[in-house]
C-alpha cells in the first residue's frame, strides 16, 4: 500500500536528503533565499482572475500528509489564497486510509481529500459522497498527463481526481564509489542485472540487501518487487490484465515474475548483505534494508526514489557520491517499464470555490511552484508526473532522475498494482503471502493463496 | 470548524436541558413513589446504554450476515469462513493458544511471587519491581519486548543489540529470529502479556493470602504442616475465590489482545489473533462483514467467562 510508502517517501525525501543536499550542494551562494520558502510565491495574480473572487470562501483538505512534508504543500496554496481571497484548511492524518472511508459512509467527507491509492479512490466512489472533476481540471489532465494517468483518476469511465505527486519505485540504489572502485557498470538489461549479481558475488560479496518489515504492512516492499517483474517478463498489456483480474493471479505469468524474484531474493548466495540470511529480509524493516550499502556488506538494493531519506544525514545522494540509484532495467535496452505510484485530488463537493481550487491544482502552475517550495525548503523530495513541471524546478538528483524517467517518451509507466487491486489482495493477502514466501513458502502456494483471497465479485 | 463546535455546544445544552427537565419532574414525584423516581433517573442512563452499545451491537450482528460490502446477505457465509478458511484457522488456534497459556502463567507467576516474598524483607521493592510493567502501555511493553528480541546476524564485526540473543551467543549458540516460526512466536508474544499481567495477579492475591486469619495458619503450623502442605490445605483454598477472579480477568483481556500483537508482528508470520483479525478485516481488507463476525465471536468468547468472573466475585464478596 503506497499510503505508508508514499508518506514516509515525502517525509523521507525531506528530512534526510533535503539535510544532505542542502548541506552539501546548496549551501553556497544562496544566503537568506533558502529558508523563507514563501518568498517567491508572491506570484503574478493574473494567473488566478480566472478563478474570480472567492473571499470570505473556505476549502478543507484532508490528507496521509503529515508535518514535516506538510509545508510545502500549505505554502503552495498561498498564491491561491493571496490572489483570490478563499482560505484552504489543511488537515494532516496519519490515520487517513480508515477515516477518509469513515468519513465519507457517514456523510461527513472533506472538500478535497489527497488519496494516495487508485484502490481507495474506487472505494469511495463508491461510496457515492464523491463528485466528478469539473471540465477544467479534465481538459488540464488531458494536456499534462498521459491517458494512463487519467485512467487511473478514473471509475467506470468517469473521471473523477486529477493526479498531483508521484514517485518512481523501478530503482535499484547502489554505490557510485563502489562501482568505480570494483570496475562494476549499471546494468541496462536484465540479464546484465543478473550478471553484475553473479560478478559481485564471485568478488566474495553478498549482492543484495532487502528488507520488508513494515508492521502490519509486512510484505509490501515484496509486492513491488513482483510487480517490477510482471512488468518485465510479459509486458504492461499482461500486467494490466494481472492487475484487473481478468487473468488470475495464479497464473503462469505471475508464477513466472515471483520466481524472478526469488532469483535474486532467495537465493542465500545473493542476500542477505550484512543482515543474515533470507529469512531475516522479514525481520528487517524496509527503512533498515539497503543501509548495510553504505557499509560496504552489500552492493544493490530495490527500492522507490524515496528511500533517500532512509540514509543518515551527511550521506552523499548524488551520481558520484555515497550513494545513488540506477532504473531497474528492462528485458532489453528499449524495453522501458516504469512502475510508479502517485496520489490524487478527489473532491466531494462542486462548489465553485472548491471547482476553482481543484483546477488550480491541476495546473502546470501549482505543479512548478510546489516543486520549487518544495526544493527550497525540504531540498526536494516532491515529483509529479505533470509534463508541464520543469525539471530545472528540481534541486536534488533523485528528483531529477525520477523526474527524468518519468518524462521519457520511451517510458512504459505502470501503476503499483497491489495499490489498485482490491483492499483483501492489496492491503491484506498479497503483504502476508509475500511474508510467508520469503520465510519459506513455495511460489505455486503463495500465488494460490492470494488468488483464493480475491473477493467473488 | 466553527460549525462542528456549535453542534457541540448545542448537544452538551441539549443534554444539559434533558437532565435538568428530569431533576425538576423528578423533585415533583418525589412525594409520590421511590420506583417512579429511580425509573426517571435511569432513563438517561437506558438511552445512553441504547445508542452507545445496543444499536452498534445490534447493527454488528446484523452486519455479520451480510458480505464484505455490507450489501447482500450471506447469512452464516462469514461465520463458515471463521471456520473453515486455512488463515482464519490460524486465527483461531492462536486465540486458544493465548486464553489457555496467559492467565494460568501469569496467576501462577504472580501467586509464586506473592507466597515468596510475603513477609519478607523489602517486601514493598519486590512487589513494586514486578508490578512496574502494569503501568507500561502494551504497546510500550511490546517495543521493549521488540528489542529484547532483536535479531542481528550471526556474522563477524556484528553485534547483537538483543538481550535474549546476546545471551544466547555468550552460552555458545547461534541468535534466532524468535517471531518468524509460527506457532512458536505466538508464545513469545505471550510472554509479554505474562510480562504485564503477572504484577496484576501477584498484587491481587498477595493482598488476599494477607487476609488469611492468622488463626488458621497458627492452628496449621501447631498440626505440623510443612510448607507445600501450608500452601495445598491453607493458603490455596483461603484465597480460591481471589485466584478465580485473577484468572478470568486476565483472561478476558487476553481475549481481547491487540496491541501486542499489532505492534510486534502486525499479525504477520500466523500471529493474528481474534481482536487483531477483526480490525484488519474491518478496515485493511475492506471486508466489513467478515470483521463484524469475529467481532460477535469475540463477544461470544467472553460471555462465559464474564459470566464465571461476575458469580465468582459475589461469592467472593459474599463471604
Amino acid at each position: 500500500m503506497s499510503s505508508i510508502r508514499s508518506r514516509r517517501a515525502v517525509a523521507a525525501v525531506a528530512g534526510g536528503l533535503g539535510f544532505a543536499l542542502v548541506l552539501t550542494a546548496c549551501s553556497s551562494g544562496d544566503s537568506g533565499g533558502g529558508s523563507d520558502a514563501s518568498g517567491d510565491t508572491t506570484a503574478d495574480c493574473a494567473d488566478f482572475e480566472v478563478y474570480g473572487d472567492l473571499s470570505g470562501k473556505e476549502v478543507d483538505v484532508y490528507t496521509g500528509i503529515v508535518t514535516p512534508e506538510d509545508t510545502p504543500y500549505m505554502d503552495s496554496y498561498k498564491p491561491f489564497e493571496e490572489c483570490t481571497g478563499a482560505k484552504i484548511v489543511y488537515t494532516g492524518d496519519k490515520a487517513f486510509e480508515t477515516q477518509i472511508l469513515v468519513r465519507a459512509k457517514a456523510g461527513n467527507p472533506p472538500d478535497i481529500a489527497i488519496v494516495p491509492q487508485p484502490g481507495l479512490l474506487q472505494q469511495l466512489v463508491a461510496t457515492g459522497a464523491a463528485v466528478e472533476a469539473p471540465a477544467d481540471v479534465a481538459a488540464n489532465v488531458d494536456e499534462f498527463w498521459g491517458e494512463d494517468w487519467k485512467a487511473y483518476g478514473s471509475v467506470d469511465g468517469t473521471f473523477y481526481a486529477a493526479p498531483s505527486g508521484a514517485s518512481v519505485k523501478s530503482l535499484v540504489w547502489y554505490s557510485p564509489t563502489e562501482f568505480a572502485d570494483s570496475g562494476y557498470e549499471v546494468p541496462t538489461t536484465l540479464d546484465d542485472l543478473m550478471a553484475l549479481t553473479e560478478q559481485i558475488q564471485s568478488d566474495g560479496k553478498v549482492p543484495w540487501c532487502a528488507g520488508i518489515g513494515s508492521g502490519e504492512a509486512t510484505g509490501w516492499p515484496i509486492t513491488d518487487w513482483m510487480e517490477d517483474f510482471m512488468l518485465r517478463l510479459s509486458g504492461p498489456e499482461v500486467y494490466d490484465q494481472w492487475v484487473n483480474h481478468e487473468i488470475p493471479f495464479n497464473s503462469p505469468e505471475s508464477e513466472a515474475a515471483l520466481d524472478g524474484v526469488g532469483d535474486y531474493l532467495k537465493n542465500p548466495d545473493f542476500v542477505n548483505g550484512g543482515l543474515g540470511d533470507v529469512t531475516s529480509i522479514a525481520t528487517t524493516t524496509f527503512q533498515d534494508g539497503g543501509l548495510p550499502i553504505l557499509e560496504g556488506t552489500c552492493s544493490l538494493h530495490r527500492q522507490a526514489s524515496f528511500y533517500a531519506s532512509n540514509f543518515p544525514e551527511g550521506t552523499t545522494v548524488a551520481e558520484d557520491g555515497d550513494v545513488f540509484a540506477f532504473y531497474l532495467p528492462g528485458e532489453t535496452e528499449e524495453d522501458h517499464p516504469v512502475l510508479g505510484g502517485g496520489e490524487f485530488n478527489l473532491a466531494f463537493s462542486d462548489a465553485p470555490e472548491v471547482q476553482a481550487f481543484q483546477t488550480y491544482l491541476s495546473s502546470d502552475l501549482w505543479a512548478n511552484t510546489k516543486a520549487t517550495i518544495s526544493s527550497e525548503a525540504t531540498g526536494g523530495g516532491w515529483i509529479s508526473a505533470n509534463t508541464g513541471l520543469d525539471v530545472a524546478n528540481l534541486t536534488n538528483p533523485i528528483d531529477q532522475l525520477a523526474a527524468g524517467i518519468l518524462q521519457d517518451p520511451n517510458t512504459v509507466f505502470r501503476f503499483d498494482g497491489s495499490d489498485m487491486m482490491p483492499a483483501a489482495v492489496g492491503s491484506n493477502a498479497f503483504w502476508k503471502q509475500a511474508t510467508n514466501w520469503i520465510t519459506g513458502q513455495s511460489t505455486k502456494e503463495t500465488v494460490d493463496n492470494i488468488e483464493a483471497a480475491w473477493p467473488a465479485s | 470548524m466553527t460549525g462542528k463546535f456549535l453542534t457541540m455546544v448545542l448537544a452538551v445544552l441539549i443534554f444539559v436541558a434533558v437532565v435538568g427537565v428530569i431533576l425538576f419532574i423528578a423533585s415533583r414525584a418525589e412525594r409520590r413513589s421511590g420506583k417512579g423516581v429511580a425509573l426517571m433517573f435511569l432513563l438517561p442512563t437506558a438511552v445512553m446504554l441504547g445508542i452507545g452499545l445496543l444499536y452498534p451491537a445490534g447493527r454488528t450482528i446484523l452486519q455479520s450476515f451480510y458480505d464484505a460490502a455490507g450489501t447482500s446477505f450471506i447469512g452464516l457465509g462469514n461465520y463458515e469462513t471463521i471456520f473453515t478458511s486455512s488463515d482464519q484457522l490460524v486465527v483461531l488456534r492462536n486465540t486458544a493458544l493465548w486464553v489457555l497459556v496467559t492467565p494460568f502463567v501469569a496467576t501462577a507467576i504472580g501467586l509464586l511471587y506473592a507466597i515468596l516474598v510475603d513477609g519478607a524483607r523489602g517486601e514493598a521493592a519486590a512487589k513494586a519491581l514486578i508490578f512496574l510493567p502494569m503501568s507500561i502501555s502494551f504497546v510500550a511493553a511490546s517495543i521493549i519486548w521488540k528489542f529484547i528480541y532483536a535479531y542481528r546476524p550471526d556474522q563477524p564485526g556484528v553485534e547483537q543489540i538483543g538481550l535474549l540473543n546476546q545471551l544466547l551467543v555468550w552460552l555458545g549458540g547461534t541468535p534466532q529470529q524468535w517471531l518468524v516460526s509460527a506457532p512458536l512466536n505466538t508464545l513469545f508474544l505471550i510472554v509479554v502479556m505474562i510480562w504485564i499481567q503477572a504484577g496484576f495477579a501477584m498484587t491481587i492475591l498477595s493482598a488476599s493470602i494477607k487476609a488469611i486469619p492468622e488463626d488458621v495458619i497458627e492452628a496449621a503450623r501447631l498440626d505440623g504442616v510443612n510448607a507445600f502442605g501450608m500452601f495445598r490445605f491453607v493458603t490455596l483454598p483461603s484465597i480460591r475465590p481471589s485466584v478465580v477472579v485473577v484468572l478470568t480477568t486476565i483472561a478476558i483481556g487476553t481475549l481481547k489482545v491487540f496491541d501486542v500483537v499489532r505492534t510486534m508482528t502486525g499479525g504477520q508470520f500466523d500471529t493474528s489473533v481474534v481482536a487483531n483479525e477483526f480490525y484488519s478485516q474491518s478496515f485493511r481488507s475492506d471486508n466489513q462483514g467478515l470483521g463484524a463476525a469475529l467481532a460477535v465471536l469475540l463477544f461470544i468468547l467472553v460471555i462465559p467467562i464474564v459470566v464465571y468472573n461476575v458469580r465468582q466475585m459475589r461469592a467472593s464478596e459474599a463471604r
